[in-house]
């Protein structure tokens, strides 16, 4: 069957199965930013906007995806590079594995609710799973981040 | 779960035509449980187009269409002026926002899930289901027939009523199910108790709220009796998460700080 949605600004129209799902339909589209942890909707790495909304792509089947807006890291260079700074002042990356799927909910944070305090941006990033680092050196990168220091 | 065909309904009535067309056609909400299922799909009926996910309220009640998101129901405030927000309080604990864009409680409702944190709150809210062909029936109805149910959920209503809600959730970490979760709505004269992920799904704990039906206010012996007959009366199980025992020891506590809690608030 096929999909037409706008990926990163740019309208594509896709050939895809009924069960695919957008985790693959985006790597297979080259999109490597995008991730398959769980496959189980439960640790927030695959993540990806639809409609500006954060999504676990690993769940989402790309058959919806008609008429949609579908954002991933690399649609968002400049917001991505201003996190990736924070993230490195704070040390709050290590393997990184996690990063796309925090940074897209973290510009989804900042688009619906950009004066979040902390316990919002706790809230909003729950689900969220990173193995390596710890949650108190990333959320204090996603406050300046929200706070829009560089 | 395979899906052999993807079908955007274009009305209900197409929706429902589909579903009966063949055991091996179902509807699909968010999608997030079937997922996880091994069911070899001729076809899913996506109900997205059908405009099924408004939170509206009227004068006498407030109705949910089957396809609205947990994160909708979190950040509604027609929701939240029901009995303290329980609902919105108890999908705000469901794993994290990005599913919860997902998640429908058309999906929570048919599944009759045991480990459902939000069936508990809307039987203590007395909701009632609307269904396409079979009409309107009440939620403890739905999940009492034992009997599977081929028609599409509509809509969610819950009658407003004057009152205030309890809800906790006992787990052992952030993203887990509960291990129990309990509902207590009380209005005027009426108490409502609920308590689910018991593993079984919630039910009313009947004989604890026929004891406290009819006061309004309540003194300390009642509330230490009834949250003692919850725990006696329902039965609970036993699973890798928690025993039975601690299970039954956790509703008699958490039933009796409810009581106590919306007892406080009403005096
Ligand atoms: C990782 C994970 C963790 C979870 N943790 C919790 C938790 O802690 N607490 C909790 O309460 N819940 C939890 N859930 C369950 C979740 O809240 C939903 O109840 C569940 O996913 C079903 O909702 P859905 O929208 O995904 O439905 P789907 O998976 O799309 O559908 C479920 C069933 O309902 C049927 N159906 C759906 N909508 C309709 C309709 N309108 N008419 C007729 N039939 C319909 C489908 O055919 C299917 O049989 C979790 C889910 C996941 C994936
Ligand atoms: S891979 Fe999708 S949530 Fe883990
Ligand atoms: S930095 Fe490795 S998982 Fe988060």
């Amino acid at each position: 069957m096929n999909v037409t949605f706008t990926l990163n600004g740019r309208l594509r129209n896709v050939n895809i199965e009924p069960g695919d799902y957008l985790v693959d339909t985006l790597r297979q589209l080259g999109l490597r930013s995008v991730r398959r942890g769980c496959d189980s909707s439960s640790c927030g790495v695959c993540t990806i906007l639809v409609d500006n909304k954060p999504v676990p792509s690993c769940t989402t089947l790309t058959a919806r995806m008609d008429n949609k807006t579908v954002t991933t890291v690399e649609g968002i260079p400049k917001e991505a590079s201003l996190l990736a700074d924070e993230f490195g002042k704070q040390g709050a990356d290590q393997c990184g594995f996690c990063n796309p799927g925090i940074a897209l909910s973290a510009y989804a944070l900042k688009l619906n609710h950009p004066n979040a305090d902390e316990t919002m941006i706790r809230h909003f990033m729950v689900g969220h799973l990173c193995r390596c680092t710890g949650y108190v050196s990333q959320t204090t990168a996603l406050k300046a981040y929200l706070e829009g220091k560089r | 779960m395979n899906i052999k065909h993807f079908h955007k309904a274009a009305s209900l009535d197409d929706a429902y035509e589909r579903v009966n067309k063949s055991r091996h056609h179902a509807i699909i909400a968010g999608g997030a449980w079937m997922k996880f299922s091994s069911r070899e799909l001729e076809e899913v009926i996506d109900l997205s187009d059908l405009g099924l996910d408004a939170i509206e309220e009227t004068k006498n009640e407030v109705i949910i269409g089957s396809m609205t998101t947990l994160h909708a129901i979190e950040t509604s405030e027609i929701l939240q002026a029901l009995f303290n927000g329980i609902l919105p309080e108890a999908a705000a604990q469901i794993v994290g926002v990005g599913l919860r864009n997902v998640l429908t409680i058309g999906g929570s409702i048919i599944g009759k899930y045991g480990f459902s944190d939000l069936l508990g709150p809307l039987l203590c809210m007395d909701a009632q289901l609307n269904f396409h062909q079979a009409g309107k029936m009440s939620l403890e109805a739905f999940l009492d027939a034992k009997s599977s149910i081929n028609d599409v959920l509509v809509s969610v209503h819950i009658p407003k009523q004057n009152g205030k809600g309890y809800f906790k959730k006992v787990r052992k970490t952030a993203l887990d199910f509960a291990v129990l979760n309990i509902a207590i709505t009380k209005t005027t004269d009426q108490f409502k108790i609920a308590l689910g992920s018991r593993p079984a799904r919630a039910i009313l704990a009947m004989d604890a709220m026929a004891v406290l039906n009819g006061y309004e206010s309540l003194d300390n012996k009642q509330i230490e009796n009834a949250a003692k007959i919850a725990a006696d009366a329902t039965t609970f199980g036993d699973n890798h998460r928690a025993s039975k025992a601690y299970r039954k020891e956790l509703a008699y506590v958490y039933v009796r700080r409810g009581l106590f809690m919306l007892n406080k608030e009403a005096s």
